[in-house]
């Protein structure tokens, strides 16, 4: 009577059943697959975003193409004199911004021109990147901000 | 005969599985560490478009813009006069909601715009700033014409618009801001 009894709870096999666990994996990997966009470029200017309250979020992270304008890291540590970046250059000549971004537009015609401005920039080259955003026909932009603070 | 059949059964390829799970662990630890979830958020625009060489902006008559003057030093000017950054929401939607009673004020919320107008030397942290006030105005407009439509808020009755739909809200009271070139 007892033996049996034993024998019995030696028989049953207690392991997890592993057979459906590539399927659980592979689906969490698809799901980071499709959501992840790879940072393929180097910031180098500061870009310290201004606050907002207006925001709206973009959800069409595909469409999006940015713009850095911010004092540029120096390899010390110092900021240097504002620069503006478009992926991975930063440009020289503001007037080239059309071309770039003319090209970009073909490529992708329901682009949006993300401007990721630090907030210590001057409005004047704000406004010049923006005229050579109006020649390149790219006309959706979005001022890029941070969520106001919680109030303490 | 019966022996070949046996045999050829016996060779059947199968494909090792049980390693799987760790290759499929590792692409997925990969893209986990590679991930940002953060959502851009910004303000969005839409610029003018281009003007040809002869062509002129279209007039706007004077009581229908709201005129919006920063300086270097982040100080705001409404209309010509002396304003903090928190004034702006108030006159914005007083402009807008006129309805053509008040004679300095817009005629209607489809002709009312709101222009802002800096200087080359304005940080575009005041910038922002001033064209948050502006946006919230609006926005604000917005929530009150969807609870009019029996909608909690402006964002709940947007996500009941599909990709055609024509925005309602937004065709009584257009967002129209004008950002004009900054005085050097």
């Amino acid at each position: 009577m007892a033996s049996q009894h034993f024998k019995k709870k030696a028989e049953t096999k207690q392991g997890i059943p592993t057979a459906s666990l590539p399927d659980i994996i592979f689906m969490l990997l698809i799901f980071f697959m499709v959501s992840t966009v790879l940072r393929e470029t180097t910031v180098q200017v500061r870009t310290l975003l201004p606050r907002a309250e207006a925001l709206t979020k973009i959800d069409q992270k595909r469409l999006l193409s940015y713009i850095y304008i911010g004092p540029r890291k120096m390899p010390d540590g110092r900021l240097g004199e504002t620069r503006v970046q478009i992926d991975d250059a930063l440009i020289d000549d503001i007037t080239l911004i059309r071309t770039i971004m003319y090209n970009k537009l073909l490529e992708q015609p329901k682009l949006i021109v993300s401007l990721r401005i630090d907030q210590d920039a001057r409005m004047k080259l704000v406004y010049d990147v923006q005229q050579e955003l109006r020649e390149a026909g790219t006309l959706r932009i979005n001022y890029s901000a941070r969520p106001e603070a919680p109030a303490s | 005969m019966a022996g070949l059949l046996k045999k050829k059964k016996r060779q059947e390829a199968e494909i090792p599985t049980a390693s799987m799970a760790d290759i499929a662990f590792l692409l997925l630890i990969f893209f986990l560490v590679t991930t940002t979830i953060d959502v851009d958020t910004g303000i969005g625009m839409t610029l003018p478009p281009k003007l040809e060489e002869d062509q002129e902006p279209p007039p706007v008559r004077e009581r229908n813009m709201l005129k919006i003057l920063v300086n270097a030093q982040g100080q705001v000017l409404i209309e010509d006069e002396l304003a903090s950054v928190q004034q702006i929401r108030a006159e914005v939607k007083k402009h807008i909601t006129n309805n053509g009673v008040d004679p300095n004020y817009a005629e209607s919320p489809q002709k009312a715009v709101v222009s802002i107008k800096t200087d080359c030397e304005t940080s575009y942290n005041t910038y922002i700033q001033v064209l948050d006030e502006v946006w919230m105005a609006y926005f604000e407009l917005w929530d009150a014409e969807a609870r009019k439509l029996g909608y909690p808020n402006y964002n709940a009755y947007r996500a009941t618009l599909g990709p055609d739909d024509e925005n309602q809200i937004r065709k009584i009271i257009p967002a129209q801001i004008s950002v004009a070139e900054p005085d050097c």
